[in-house]
């Protein structure tokens, strides 16, 4: 996929949040910098707990008020501070400006509300429309997401659906007051692989059409390739390498992105390739290292990386890591020979 | 590279690579804890639930010692110290119109409410259990009739039930713990039908049983664990309610009887003397309520702290 | 739908000939008979009377004659207040219970819903805790102990209320509000913890993510469905319902049907006791079945089977 070369309409600087919890404080997210571009789609790719969803989740303010705590940073949309602004005007961002969707497509539409208006309601909400114009533009969006019978639809409920026509629902909401980003965390997870290769390539569809800027939240490298301009690797809490696409793919930079390019199942004529996970775990996040988070798991990690954070490296326009091998000082470690081509 | 403000100094045995072996990788970080330990960490952290335990073992504690703790007896009649009043000096929860120590009557009572509560959550529990077991493992069509059974029986409330057992059986402890344990059993029953069903359906369980183990060896081992959680839940519920229903019979008429004390008969004979003497009615009250509430809040707060969901 | 309806109302009827056949069963354990109170009677009036009240017929004539007479209402005569009929005295008692038990319905889900609802939303604040320890309080304090206590307090010492009797609406506010405590301390419980679950589910995160704002999200999402399963409550608070009558209203001397149901097991009335104990079962079963029902209809997912693509 081509790069997309543009301004940034949302950047995200140095973001911190932690949860208070009966074990303390939880550091789900220490210092997370991306920012997205108009009419690209941004991967964050990470295991779970490493704070994307966290991350994501920030940015239009949903995580839970009573214990959630911004230890720091900025969230810059459309000139202003999403974490400074109040309340009352993230309500205007939800939705019209911003809008997200969820991964559980069982769960994320009321069960005791007709699908129709739960569309309807944010377009009656935003848009002040009449009852029978939020109708029509409701038929649309359903359209719009490749539902058939778009009409007799509107009046069922949610059990009525499967799984990936569920999730066109909730993208048909997302999608309802034409928002310029839309924030999808984990939208094919739940979903079996047929069905994950279409709502990507709904998605991709979506963006070409009307120009959206997504950000694209997975575990899975593989749903990255199809559908992203540019990836964000995070782990621990941090962004730990971002690059195009291209660069990621063929050219990694850290041993944790190599470790999950190598995990990722390639189908080749010799069947005797295991599939090669990440040994370990991710780090306590209550109780977080002081250095480089990935150090306890990775097999090029030196005295350094217990003590410190590395600092990032920028080896081109789009493409920077943070890893102390890339220290003058560092010997000289080649990428592992299945890595590069994993594509 | 950009590095933070920090001045670090660079030195090359910083560089040199971290000697580890392979295990050290799989090693959690943080401290591992078990789920038991997982569990009583939580549960120590709710001071309530704590609380409510002290004073469970309080009431226990009072209920088997408190007679040796006055020169008083349950049942000896003191004709010419009627209705006296609490003091610290004479008799402490003072006299019924017999002259009979309060406070000996009131934890004899607790004893013998207790006891027919613990009977009656013994059956429930052999009941309940055998029954959903054998209803889970053997499933079909058995385990279909028994279900139909117990959705009848749960429509019978035990008010009715109650009473009309105690109509035919004199009233005593034996009658009420069966009058009251007749019909509860239907929870306990269907929670483990409900833990057999879905041990049923793993695959360890299938694994045990093409290697030949017997039937209920195998129920018994795998059932255990989950047993557990189900008995004391069940525990922390049925015995409230059954010291509830059998002070409720009493106070009707249908229970305890006196010269015989259990909490129900002694808030009854309390309520008749609320006018003058309200000190019979609060003590056996108090006492009441404090074991309602606390194995209520004990409850509450097991349930949280062992439930698996809870788990972060 | 129709299925899942006829299904209960069998179970419901099974239920009701199970205990109406255990009860007439007891009735032939327990001494005392019909005519134990009528007058001195020539032996050939007693015949007679015995032949009217099938006393010699063998036991299944009995049960049917007595299983017949159930369906036309008939539950047989008291032994007291001159063989008056069971259904007649309890007919006579059953307004009272009614008017009491409603009222301590509407204080009970009123207080109970206001409590429920604003303990959830301000979850862990003064209010979840006061709300809370009101709950356990409330579940905690048997009615056989509240009322006396009320009755003693309020009444006697305060003067509030009047102690006894059924004179005026002002008389039956007291018995209610205790009979609410039970009710509104359940309401306030299962509401709270309906809400919390349904706050936390994704539908709710999304509503948010719609950019409704926290009232429209309760008021539309969050209330609908908490307020669902509170149907399932139905019958566990009749249950309450009924034994807190018996005991307030023995206590506040109401001439209710409690009342009438724990003098006759005093007095030993056995056929007034039977005929009270199935009418409370038809209660309970009647509302077992409406429950069921009730849930079938609200709850869309049983409402609209429906058709998968």
């Amino acid at each position: 996929m081509a790069t997309v070369n543009g301004e940034a309409v949302l950047r995200v600087d140095d973001l911190r949040i932690s949860f208070r919890t009966y074990a303390g404080e939880v550091q789900a997210v220490r210092g997370a910098t991306f920012d997205l571009r108009r009419g690209e789609t941004l991967a964050i790719v990470g295991e779970s707990g490493s704070g994307k969803s966290v991350a994501a989740r920030s940015i239009m303010r949903l995580n839970p008020e009573s214990n959630t705590i911004v230890r720091g940073g900025e969230i810059i949309f459309d000139g202003e501070d999403l974490l400074k602004l109040s309340e009352k005007r993230m309500l205007d961002i939800r939705g019209p400006k911003i809008a997200m969707v969820f991964q559980d497509p069982m769960t994320s539409l009321d069960p005791t509300m007709r699908v129709g208006r739960q569309i309807i309601e944010s377009l009656k909400q935003h848009l002040s429309m009449s009852g029978s114009q939020a109708a029509e533009r409701a038929v649309e969006l359903l359209k719009l997401v490749g539902i058939p019978h778009a009409e007799e639809r509107l009046k069922q409920y949610p059990h009525q659906f499967s799984g990936g026509m569920r999730q066109r629902v909730v993208i048909a909401i997302a999608l309802a007051c034409d928002p310029q980003v839309l924030i999808a965390d984990e939208p094919t997870t739940a979903l079996d692989v047929t069905i994950q290769a279409q709502i990507l390539e709904l998605l991709r569809e979506l963006q070409e059409r009307l120009g959206m800027s997504i950000i694209l939240i997975t575990h899975d490298l593989g749903v990255v390739a199809s559908t992203a301009h540019r990836i964000a690797v995070m782990y621990g809490g941090k962004i730990i390498e971002t690059g195009t696409v291209r660069e990621i793919f063929y050219n990694p930079k850290m041993p944790y992105t190599w470790g999950l390019l190598a995990s990722i199942p390639v189908p080749t004529a010799d069947r005797s390739q295991d599939l090669i996970p990440i040994p370990g775990t991710p780090p306590d996040a209550t109780n977080p290292p002081k250095g480089c988070p990935f150090t306890a798991r990775c097999p090029y990690a030196m005295r350094i990386c217990e003590e410190e954070m590395p600092g990032y490296t920028t080896f081109s326009h789009e493409h920077r890591a943070a890893c102390w091998l890339h220290h003058q000082m560092a010997p000289n470690i080649e990428p592992p020979a299945r890595i590069g081509g994993a594509k | 590279m950009e590095t933070s403000n920090r001045q670090i100094t660079f030195t090359p045995d910083l560089f040199e690579p971290v000697q580890r072996s392979a295990a050290d990788a799989e090693k959690i970080t943080g401290s591992p804890v078990g789920f038991w330990g997982d569990a009583w960490r939580r549960l120590k952290r709710n001071r309530i639930a704590i609380a409510a335990g002290c004073v469970i073992i309080l009431v226990l504690t009072l209920a088997v010692v408190g007679p040796w703790l006055t020169p008083y007896t349950a049942v000896g009649q003191m004709l010419d110290r009627q209705y006296e009043s609490p003091s610290l000096s004479g008799y402490w929860f003072g006299t019924d119109e017999f002259g009979r120590s309060m406070f000996d009557r009131v934890w004899a009572g607790t004893r013998v409410s207790l006891y027919i509560a613990a009977l009656v959550t013994a059956m429930d529990l052999c009941v309940g259990m055998s029954y959903g077991t054998i209803s889970g493992y053997y499933g079909g069509r058995v385990d279909n009739v028994m279900q139909r059974i117990v959705e009848i029986l749960n429509g019978i409330p035990i008010l009715i039930v109650a009473v009309l057992t105690l109509l035919i059986m004199k009233p005593g402890i034996l009658s009420l713990t069966i009058a009251i344990g007749l019909v509860g059993w239907t929870t306990s029953a269907r929670l483990i039908r409900g833990q057999v069903l879905r041990l049923k359906e793993q695959e360890f369980f299938l694994a045990s049983r093409s290697l030949g183990a017997s039937t209920f060896r195998l129920m018994s081992k795998h059932l255990i664990p989950n047993v557990f959680y189900i008995v004391i839940i069940t525990l922390m519920y049925t015995v409230p309610t059954a010291v509830f229903f059998e002070a409720f019979l009493s106070f009707i008429g249908l229970g305890i009887q006196p010269p015989a004390a259990s909490l129900g008969a002694l808030i009854s004979e309390g309520a008749h003397q609320m006018r003058f003497h309200p000190y019979m009615l609060t003590f056996p009250a108090a006492v009441l309520v404090m074991i309602t509430i606390s194995f209520r809040l004990l409850g509450d707060g097991l349930r949280d702290a062992l439930d698996p969901r809870m788990r972060q | 739908m129709l299925r899942y309806t006829l299904k209960r109302l069998v179970n419901a009827v099974i239920v009701l000939f199970i205990i109406t056949t255990a009860t007439w069963f007891l009735m032939q354990l327990l001494p005392g008979s019909p005519i134990q109170n009528f007058e001195k009677l020539t032996p050939d009036q007693r015949a007679q009377v015995e032949e009217q009240y099938h006393l010699d017929d063998p036991l299944p004539v009995q049960y049917a004659v007595y299983m017949t007479g159930l369906l036309r209402g008939d539950l047989g005569n008291s032994y007291l207040y001159g063989g008056r009929s069971v259904t007649s005295i309890m007919m006579e008692r059953l307004p009272v219970s009614l008017f009491l038990g409603t009222q301590a319905i509407i204080i009970g889900l009123v207080v109970g819903l206001f409590l429920g609802i604003v303990s959830a939303l301000k979850q862990n604040s003064i209010w979840d805790s006061g709300a809370a320890f009101l709950a356990v309080l409330g579940v905690s304090v048997p009615d056989f102990v509240l009322a006396p206590l009320a009755q003693y307090w309020l009444g006697l010492k305060l003067g509030i209320f009047p102690i006894a009797f059924f004179e005026s609406w002002w008389h039956s506010v007291l018995p209610s509000l205790v009979l609410s405590t039970v009710i509104a301390a359940v309401i306030a419980t299962f509401t709270r913890t309906e809400m919390l679950e349904v706050l936390g589910q994704d539908y709710v995160t999304l509503a948010k993510a719609k950019g409704l704002s926290r009232l429209a999200v309760v008021m539309k999402h969050v209330l609908r469905n908490s307020m669902i399963p509170l149907v399932t409550i139905m019958l566990p608070l009749t249950a309450a319902l009924v034994t807190g009558t018996l005991i307030v209203e023995t206590v506040f001397s109401i001439p209710g049907l409690g009342e009438q149901f724990v003098r006759s097991i005093f007095e030993k009335d056995f056929p007034v006791i039977m005929g009270t104990t199935i009418l409370y079962s038809v209660f309970f079963v009647a509302s077992y079945l409406l429950q069921d029902i009730l849930y079938g209809i609200i709850d869309p997912r049983i409402r609209v089977a429906g058709h998968r693509e």
